[in-house]
């Protein structure tokens, strides 16, 4: 027989422990620029850019069990939203982003609605899609600059602070980061959170208890294009000119691969592949065209060897 | 539009349409046995192009660019890649096969990047010729000149398609495969020997999707290996309009998809370029108000 209170020691130390390693990375990650060099700085700003691109997919794929490989389009939604009201009409940064997060939902609305009632296949094949049309749209239309891309987008300020180095982008991505976790965080144990876990184990038993299944896979749908729009607004702002190809199927296959990575459903693990992900064209840098091959065979062979993730979820 | 422009685009959409109908037809194959959908589709089709232009230069030497050439081609490619996909199936899907669905999926999707990015690191991703010498010999309709080589690229798939749709309706294994698709455990029951159905599947599937490839670049005269990825949407599309799982759907899918694209991209508002926007508009269109496709059966989750 076991007590309760053994149960809830053996609990309590794991979490205390994991609590204080989560801290001392957080330190750690706000200390970091100011003893390493501007290259350093910027690359850990782009991991900081994947970690909340793939806390957002994670909703999607890891929460609810929906496959989107047209990720990168909402990221495009939010970057060209913001891009646009900022350079052509100029908006202030800040009010850009509920814009750009409306228009995430409604091109949220119009690909999830029909297709989330079907078979989740259509889903990955719909979303595949997507992405390459929100490119072709890009790279089409007069307003977001065609194949050359939108220039002269406004940098924030905050405060009468004008966000300008690397070092303020780093900060800037570090607080969304670490807001986009504490969502994920809140959203994992709410009803909704619950809802998701089910419908991703089992559909019809999900049915059965009474969950739209329906709604519940359109609010994660929604809610990761969110996440994806805001980064996007930050991305644009940081880089003052977007173009289509910064949005292409690869990006959306970088951010899956970091989710599958880590560990689908588990925050700290996607975490861990979204860094490892940000890191993989620094060290392909020497390997050209082999660098698809190489993301490929890696994401096969974590899901026939490895499908839980390098740092899985216990829930499994 | 003027009628020439009209007959123009009929022999476009026609040939364009065949196309998507041979690779729509293996989607449609596999999914019917297997329920999933072989992402890997595109990057087997884009394999087919590049394995007929090996063939094809090699005969070159001897035989010249002529039509022997590309017939052996096509032969040797829908071979080739017909036992590739039963080697995809074989290490990427067989090991899958009760996994959850979401996993399934994204093996599937690294198996099409495998495939893909083989062909990008061994390429260097430059295009490439696949130059014949088939001859502009043909008939005249008003002033729209069809050549033999588009009446004989239509005819072959049609007759490749008709072959298939015989091959399960008519023999042994074809009945085996139709009862996979409808029971996967009651068949293993009976005694169907359940993986080689799934095997001579994947062969068939890759197969066309082959045949199509080569008859795609021997018609377009360039090969690249990101041709697959366009395609591959492109027959997805064309297997939901058609009704997915049905072989005669695909086919009519395929028919229709290339049609309406012909047809379309002539619209003045439509464009070239806006071409894949208006094909992925019909299938969001279709998933909206008729998922099950023309000729499809409403199609019960799996659980």
């Amino acid at each position: 027989m076991v007590d309760g209170a053994t149960i809830l020691q053996a609990t309590k130390r794991p979490r205390l422990i994991r609590w204080s390693v989560a801290l001392a990375a957080l330190a750690g990650a706000v200390v970091l620029p100011q003893f390493v060099n501007a290259y350093v700085t910027e690359v850990a700003t782009t991991a900081l850019l994947y970690v909340v691109l793939c806390l957002g997919l994670n909703i999607v794929v890891g929460y609810a069990g929906l496959l989107d490989l047209g990720y990168a389009a909402f990221f495009a939604v939010g970057a060209y939203t913001s891009g646009i009201l900022t350079a052509e009409f100029g908006f202030n940064f800040w009010l850009t982003i509920p814009v750009a997060m409306a228009a995430a939902c409604v091109a949220g609305i119009i690909i999830g609605a029909p297709t989330l009632r079907l078979r989740s296949d259509y889903l990955a094949i719909v979303t595949l899609g997507f992405g390459e049309i929100v490119r072709i749209i890009a790279r089409n239309l007069d307003i977001t600059g065609g194949a050359s891309g939108l220039v002269g987008i406004e940098r924030p300020e905050i405060f009468g602070f004008k966000l300008m180095q690397v070092q303020h982008f780093y900060y800037a991505f570090l607080v969304l980061a670490l807001l986009t976790a504490f969502v994920c965080l809140s959203v994992e144990r709410s009803r909704m959170g619950r809802a998701w876990f089910y419908v991703r184990y089992d559909e019809d038993a999900a049915a059965g208890i009474g969950i739209n299944r329906v709604s519940a896979k359109l609010q994660a749908y929604m809610m990761g294009a969110v996440i994806a729009s805001v980064a996007g607004c930050l991305y644009a702002a940081k880089m003052t000119a977007i173009s289509p190809e910064s949005f292409t199927f690869n990006q959306s296959l970088l951010i899956l691969l970091g989710v599958v990575l880590g560990g689908m459903g588990r925050i700290p693990g996607v975490v861990l592949g979204a860094i490892l992900v940000a890191l993989l064209p620094e060290v392909l840098r020497g390997a050209g065209t082999y660098r698809p091959l190489v993301t490929a065979v890696a994401l096969l062979a974590i899901m026939l060897f490895r499908p839980n993730g390098l740092w899985p979820d216990k829930r499994v | 539009m003027t009628l020439d422009l009209v007959i123009q685009q009929l022999v476009n959409g026609l040939i364009v349409g065949s196309f998507y109908a041979l690779i729509a037809l293996g989607y449609s194959m596999v999914f019917g046995v297997i329920k999933l959908l072989n992402f890997a589709h595109g990057d087997i089709y884009m394999n087919g192009a590049f394995v007929g232009l090996i063939v094809f230069s090699f005969m070159g030497l001897w035989v010249g660019n002529g039509w022997f050439g590309v017939v052996c081609a096509l032969l040797v490619s829908m071979l080739v890649v017909g036992l590739l996909g039963v080697v995809i199936e074989r290490f990427a899907y067989r090991p899958m096969r009760n996994a959850p669905r979401l996993s399934i999926l994204i093996t599937a999707l690294g198996a099409s990047m495998v495939l893909n990015g083989t062909a990008l690191a061994l390429t260097g991703g430059r295009h490439f010729a696949f130059n014949t010498d088939l001859g502009f010999a043909g008939v005249d309709i008003s002033t729209v000149h069809i050549t033999y080589t588009q009446m004989l690229l239509v005819a072959a798939s049609i007759a490749l398609m008709a072959g298939m749709q015989a091959f399960v309706s008519r023999t042994m294994y074809g009945k085996a495969m139709r009862a996979v698709s409808i029971d996967m455990g009651a068949s293993r029951l009976m005694g169907i020997d359940v993986d080689r159905v799934i095997a001579l599947t994947f062969f068939m599937g890759s197969a066309l999707a082959a045949g199509g490839g080569v008859m795609a670049g021997a018609y377009y005269g360039s090969v690249h290996f990101f041709m697959g990825f366009i395609m591959g949407l492109k027959a997805f599309t064309a297997a939901v309009i058609g009704g997915i799982g049905s072989v005669p759907g695909a086919m009519l899918g395929g028919l229709l998809l290339g049609l309406l694209e012909a047809y379309g991209s002539s619209l003045p508002f439509v464009g070239s370029e806006w071409r894949d926007v208006f094909v992925f508009g019909t299938l969001i269109l279709f998933l909206v108000f008729k998922p099950t496709g023309l000729l499809g059966r409403s199609v019960v989750e799996r659980v």
